[in-house]
């Protein structure tokens, strides 16, 4: 959806994901390196890491794919 | 809750890193620059109290869903999944896909041909002003009064998982939503729920996968709840046949007539705040297909809300317990469970788009509330009943003050109920009077062209009447409930069932009789009002797929196999 020829509210998604799976993903990455002395349940599996990598490729997409100067 | 949150305020659930504060900021600079980049595109009243009528059936069906998924329905629901088991799927699946399905196919067209730009609209259009104004006044008062509860709970939520300062959550969050619905208006607030809607998966999806990978899968999960609970807390359909054979204390027929039927059909087809949502769409068949897309993702929220609760059952080393017992001893109480489950898998980052999620669930919840009352207030009321002739440059003007006020009473609100806890009580009691009358006035309305206007409005107001009745005489004399429930056994859901399925009956009957004894409307007054004196356009020559009806076909399909699956 675009209002009045502008931004598609995808790419407002894209960069929210984008920029959330970067931060996530760059968290767990930091854990991997020093881990916690506290880790959460499950913390072998590096869910923020995965988690984290799959939001940031589908920012990527996102954003890309409903950029505004691609859109125009 | 509320007294058991506040109990528990001192030790807080989860502590946030950096990069936790980090990803909350950046949501509260994300939908105000949504707000800020579309306060241009809003100068109209078609375009700040209706988002142009141009929005996509995906955009219109999220947004649908996204104003319902408030964050206190997110941990209230899976609060009730830890306590009574799989039975709180119910809200979601025969509580919902059903009245969802009926909107698109059946309501809908007249909806959209009649071109209203509410629900109270539709009935000044069908009955007349005076039911216009009982709906609307009730509607708007409703709303702002429960914006403002939610604003209380979730600021004491906040509180109890953060250690944030309520006075910080209430006004931070409500002012959040003001900026943003006061410059964007509907598109503004439908933006930011599409935004909000993405954003509560991916920080809540988190929880059942992890959780089913401890738990080993679905088989083992439902083994280990058998051996920690019952095996009663796995089954939807098979212990309901008596009252007190299910934790809940309820019968089929109070889940299939008075949730499935009368407060599902009456909530989602004639509540406003969601209505609206659809009213956007930029054509028929956008706001036909907008319901069945809100359906089909509707089915699958279980899988981020009840699943959560029943993943605590097995995995959990603590035992959850009500608000009473929790106080008292100083454990957890059931409403912390999916902040309970939250923290257990969640590491850093992944815990800041969490509670994130939550807050994107209130806020679309508050938007969602904001908008519709700013719409009601300012056609429904202002407009219809204190200046009739302004330009529509000054109801603009209204609208964007309107929700700048809105959003000030519902804050007073939070703070009243701050100070006097049993108003919460009444306020939600009081709110379900009106749904359950208002959806046979509106039903009868568009499928009987007999009903008349002195019909439609006395009939909603004896449903509404007889539903404050019904509500008054158990709390005056609690023996009262074996009548309007049907069994001394029934718990207060059951009861709230019930009592919804007597009004709804009582402004049926009332409307009828009424209608039968007055004169109707003449047919060429209800064209694009009522089935069989309004020509429905026809989809054309378009593929099977493309056809609403094959879709609600598949979502129907859907609905009946998972239910059977966890029968």
């Amino acid at each position: 959806m675009r209002s009045g020829g502008g931004i598609s509210i995808w790419f407002f998604v894209g960069v929210s994901l984008l920029v959330n799976g970067a931060l996530i993903l760059g968290a767990g990455m930091w854990q991997l390196v020093y881990p916690p002395a506290s880790p959460v349940v499950l913390f072998h599996l590096h869910a923020n890491v995965w988690w984290g990598a799959a939001l940031l490729l589908l920012g990527i997409f996102y954003s890309l794919r409903f950029s505004p100067p691609r859109a125009s | 809750m509320s007294q058991a949150l506040a109990v528990f305020a001192a030790e807080r659930l989860v502590h946030l890193s950096a990069v936790d504060v980090v990803i909350i900021a950046f949501y509260f600079a994300l939908v105000l620059a949504i707000g800020w980049y579309l306060r241009g595109q809003s100068n109209t009243g078609e375009d700040f109290f209706m988002a142009g009528r141009e929005m996509t059936a995906w955009i219109a069906g999220l947004s649908f869903l996204s104003a319902n998924l408030g964050s206190l329905e997110l941990m209230g629901w899976a609060a009730a999944a830890y306590q009574y088991g799989i039975l709180a799927t119910h809200w979601y699946w025969i509580g919902a896909i059903p009245a969802m399905l009926f909107l698109a196919l059946v309501m809908m067209p007249f909806y959209y041909i009649s071109k209203t730009h509410s629900v109270p609209g539709y009935l000044k259009l069908r009955y007349g002003e005076a039911a216009r104004t009982l709906s609307s006044v009730s509607f708007a008062f409703m709303t702002v009064l429960m914006s403002g509860i939610n604003m209380y709970s979730m600021a004491l939520v906040m509180k109890v998982v953060l250690g944030w300062d309520i006075n910080f959550s209430i006004w931070v969050s409500s002012l959040t939503v003001a900026i943003y619905v006061a410059l964007g208006g509907l598109r503004s607030a439908i933006f930011n729920e599409v935004l909000q809607f993405i954003l509560i998966w991916a920080g809540a999806l988190v929880i059942p996968v992890m959780g089913l990978i401890e738990a080993g899968g679905w088989s083992n999960l439902k083994a280990e709840i058998a051996v920690r609970a019952s095996a009663e807390y796995t089954h939807l359909w098979s212990t309901l046949g008596h009252f007190s054979d299910n934790p809940m204390g309820i019968h089929w027929t109070g889940i299939v007539f008075g949730l499935g039927f009368v407060i599902s059909f009456g909530y989602w087809t004639t509540d406003f705040l969601v209505v609206q949502r659809v009213l956007s769409a930029k054509d028929l068949r956008a706001a036909k297909m907008a319901p069945i897309i809100g359906a089909a993702f509707k089915m699958f929220v279980p899988f981020i809300v009840i699943l959560p609760g029943l993943l605590a059952l097995a995995v959990l080393p603590q035992k959850l317990m009500g608000e009473g017992a929790a106080v008292a001893s100083g454990g957890h109480s059931y409403n912390e469970v999916l902040p309970l489950m939250l923290a257990r898998y969640a590491g850093p980052g992944l815990l800041g788009l969490g509670i994130t999620a939550l807050i994107a669930g209130f806020m679309s919840g508050m938007a969602g509330n904001v908008s519709a009352f700013t719409t009601v207030w300012t056609y429904d009321i202002y407009r219809a009943l204190i200046n009739k002739n302004a330009s529509d440059e000054h109801y603009v003007k209204m609208g964007r003050w309107t929700t700048i006020v809105g959003v000030l009473i519902s804050v007073g609100t939070a703070y009243l109920v701050m100070s006097f806890l049993s108003i919460m009580d009444y306020v939600q009691a009081l709110f379900s009077f009106f749904i359950a009358p208002l959806f046979g006035t509106v039903v009868l309305g568009m499928l009987w062209k007999r009903t008349s206007s002195q019909g439609g409005f006395w009939g909603l107001l004896a449903g509404t009447l007889s539903s404050v009745g019904m509500w008054t005489w158990v709390k005056v004399d609690p023996s009262a409930l074996r009548y309007v429930a049907l069994s001394p056994h029934a718990r207060d859901m059951a009861e709230n069932m019930y009592r919804a399925l007597w009004s709804w009956i009582v402004c049926v009957i009332v409307t009828v009789v009424v209608s039968l004894l007055t004169k109707p409307k003449p047919d060429a007054e209800l064209v694009g009002l009522v089935y069989g004196v309004t020509p429905l356009p026809h989809e054309g020559d378009v593929p099977l797929w493309e056809r609403p009806i094959f879709w609600a076909v598949v979502v129907a399909a859907v609905f009946v196999v998972f239910n059977i699956l966890v029968w």
